[in-house]
């Protein structure tokens, strides 16, 4: 039975109830009564078009590897979406988002955004990380003509080898990261390089792009090794680290990168070499646990610094009160629930240039989103400010991706410090394609 | 490196994988053995006990050694006492029944994985060793207590394999195992044998999980690769034979170290899984199992 035609059947059995019951309007009235339950927002607003909320679909990693980073990015969210309602919402219209599960799964993520498209009806989905999820979803998106916003930190989008329906505008990618990034490293921790990273898409980000950026700065990388992202243990990857190793280059994602960076303590002793991180390899990890004394006086990047720092914004003091982090980058109240902070940011981000991009293109409903891909697209520069905390960004329409500052934190006394920060114009790259010239 | 320290280090590696693998599988075994039941859920046994020695070694605080040996000991008993509630509310009332009770223990996987989930949360949580001694040797550094989990690993079979062999527990247990209507006949309490042994197949799968966590860490999905490996080892070591899944355990453990670190962890899958399909082929009682009657 359709939802409708028992809704107005549970309307006549009102009218008749004066002559009783019978037990088929009873059962017709329950079956009504159930279907609006199970399809909350019905008719609720068929009335008041304009009143309506403006429905975001949130991918998330609620399970799987990535969960981690998933329970961050929706605390993120909840406190943007909170903020942007609070000051009147988009054109005037509250947000809703809606949450589904991927399971930090390729196949599963493809899942969640048809159903986005066809069962919710949102207006765009938003907030994928593990570049794995964001390349199976990517299709889905365009095949459904969803906008899709991701904060993946991957190359995927910029690559243009997605659609034009997919977007990353709240972090910067992997490639502009290192290629900012490279200077520093050739000049400050050494020039024989060793790579370790994850054996999928983001790991391969790595593993061919700082070569080159590299090589440019007079360094070089002497030896990859590719790990599975389900290993648990590393040790038997070690030898492989040539002895003449300067610098050791890690990025790791996943439930063991506590152990991954405790075995390389094992390993190596107080005899190491330099090490240079990318956050993504103690994310969510507290740097005080136990086995990880030997990272003192290593370096990270960090997208948005984990612990306050002494020369923070107005704007990420209220964005770390409103997503309630405190100064060591910790849940308010728990010490020992510590952030994404280094990614989640992007999420914030993301969902102001969304709002921008809404009302720009005057956006109505989904009929509108073309309009909505158009006005992204038109977007060139996002200002430092409560919007956007992490700092000043450019973006770039025809790769539908932005470019920000990067930090390099160094862990002092169990703390991350900031220690240097790149310029946007470091990270820009020539743009290898060109998404505006895809059909919409 | 060179190639010496290189091998040393590989078998070392695979020691440490062989001794946890070796009690995970035992349980599995024991599971399989006497009760005729594949235990799909018998993974999550396994992360329920580092989950749990992560609550404990929390709740207690102070000296780590003081938290891991309290894990040591009340870990198990948790996972044992989950066991035998479960055994009582779904095996026994599908009688055994092979086909459902796959399908029950894959229901029980899930449940188990979810309750993790929502109470314990996404992350993976650290549990500080009870010593922190950091063995030198000349070419790399290693962890010792790496290598007092192999010891206790082995301490924990040979034991196993006594109250197997030498008590009456054991005996009841092998009489079950050999021909269960018989044993009713004379008079084993059957229905009690399997209950004890499903808790024990689980508690062997905790102990092992709390000998791994300070090397690994606590994660609810931590399940999957021990339930693999596992079903890996008892095919290859015979079902319900405490030899073979030892030899099984310690020969895919290293082959796992070595053939990993010298040519790829991929490599080592392959084989391993070749290795299985080999004894399914050849000899599928397994190199040490009886064929069936």
């Amino acid at each position: 039975m359709a939802d409708k035609n028992g809704f107005f059947d549970l309307s006549k059995t009102g009218l008749t109830s004066k002559t009783g019951l019978t037990r088929r309007t009873a059962l017709k009235g329950l079956a009504a009564g159930a279907g609006l339950a199970v399809a909350p927002g019905f008719v609720r607003y068929s009335q008041a078009q304009s009143s309506a909320p403006i429905k975001i679909g949130f991918q998330s990693h609620r399970t799987g590897i990535g969960a981690a980073y998933g329970r961050w990015y929706e605390k993120t969210t909840a406190a943007a979406v909170k903020a942007i309602n609070a000051a009147g919402g988009i054109n005037g219209r509250q947000v809703e988002v809606i949450i589904e599960d991927d399971g930090t799964d390729p196949g599963r993520g493809a899942e969640v955004v048809g159903k986005f498209a066809t069962q919710h009806k949102t207006d765009i989905v938003f907030g994928t990380l593990f570049s794995h999820v964001v390349i199976g979803s990517a299709p889905a998106a365009g095949e459904n003509k969803m906008p899709y916003f991701v904060v993946s930190e991957g190359h995927h989008v910029a690559s243009t080898k997605l659609n034009r329906y997919v977007f990353q505008p709240g972090i910067t990618d992997v490639k502009s990261q290192i290629q900012s990034m490279a200077p520093w490293i050739a000049a400050n921790a050494g020039k024989k390089v060793t790579q370790i990273f994850p054996d999928f898409a983001f790991g391969y980000d790595h593993r061919d792009y700082l070569p080159p950026a590299l090589k440019a700065q007079g360094a070089e990388v002497i030896a990859q090794i590719a790990i599975p992202p389900t290993e648990s243990s590393f040790t038997k990857y070690f030898p492989q680290i040539p002895a003449e190793t300067e610098v050791i280059y890690h990025v790791m994602v996943g439930p063991a990168v506590l152990t991954f960076v405790k075995e390389l303590g094992e390993f190596y002793g107080s005899n190491r070499p330099q090490l240079f991180g990318f956050i993504d390899s103690l994310e969510a990890t507290d740097i005080n646990s136990p086995g990880l004394e030997f990272l003192d006086g290593s370096h990270f990047w960090e997208g948005s610094p984990r612990y306050a720092q002494t020369d923070d914004s107005e704007a990420q003091k209220a964005y770390r009160a409103a997503v309630g982090i405190d100064d060591n980058g910790a849940a308010v109240g728990d010490p020992k629930d510590v952030s994404t902070a280094a990614h989640m940011f992007g999420c914030w981000e993301t969902l102001y240039v969304v709002k921008k991009a809404m009302e720009d293109a005057g956006y109505k409903g989904p009929q509108d989103r073309a309009k909505l891909v158009e006005a992204t697209e038109a977007l060139t520069e996002f200002a430092e400010g409560p919007e956007h905390p992490q700092g000043p960004k450019t973006f770039n329409g025809k790769i539908h991706q932005c470019f920000g500052i990067q930090n390099i934190s160094k862990i002092e006394g169990g703390k991350l410090k900031v220690v240097h920060k790149t310029k946007i114009e470091d990270g820009l790259y020539e743009a290898e394609g060109d998404y505006t010239t895809q059909a919409l | 490196m060179h190639f010496g320290p290189h091998l040393l280090l590989a078998a070392l590696e695979g020691l440490v994988t062989s001794a946890v693998l070796a009690l995970t599988a035992l349980g599995l075994s024991l599971v399989f053995g006497v009760m005729r039941v594949v235990n799909v859920a018998h993974g999550e046994f396994f992360m329920l006990g580092a989950v749990l020695a992560w609550a404990i070694t929390t709740a207690i605080g102070g000296h780590p050694a003081l938290g891991f040996l309290a894990a040591l000991v009340i870990a198990p008993l948790i996972v044992g006492a989950v066991a035998l509630v479960a055994e009582r509310l779904v095996l026994r009332r599908l009688n055994y029944n092979p086909e459902a009770t796959i399908v029950a223990t894959i229901g029980m996987l899930y449940i188990i994985q979810q309750l993790a989930l929502t109470f314990y949360g996404p992350e993976a949580r650290p549990v500080e060793p009870p010593f922190s001694y950091r063995i030198l040797l000349p070419w790399f550094g290693y962890s010792g207590y790496k290598l007092s989990v192999i010891s206790a690993s082995a301490l924990l079979l040979t034991a196993t394999w006594l109250v197997l062999t030498r008590t009456r527990i054991g005996l009841v247990m092998r009489a079950t195992q050999y021909d269960s209507e018989t044993a009713q006949a004379f008079g084993i309490p059957v229905g009690r044998v399997y209950g004890g042994v499903f808790a024990l197949g689980a508690m062997l799968a905790a102990i092992a999980a709390v000998l791994i966590v300070p090397i690994s860490q606590a994660h609810y999905l931590m399940g999957q690769d021990p339930l693999l490996l596992s079903f890996i080892v008892v095919i290859i070591g015979g079902l319900g034979s405490l030899r073979g899944t030892v030899v099984a355990a310690v020969l895919i453990g290293l082959s796992d170290g070595i053939i990993s670190m010298f040519f790829s962890p991929t490599l080592a899958k392959i084989i391993a899984t070749l290795l299985v399909a080999m004894v399914l082929v050849f000899r599928p009682q397994g190199l040490f199992g009886t064929a069936s009657r």
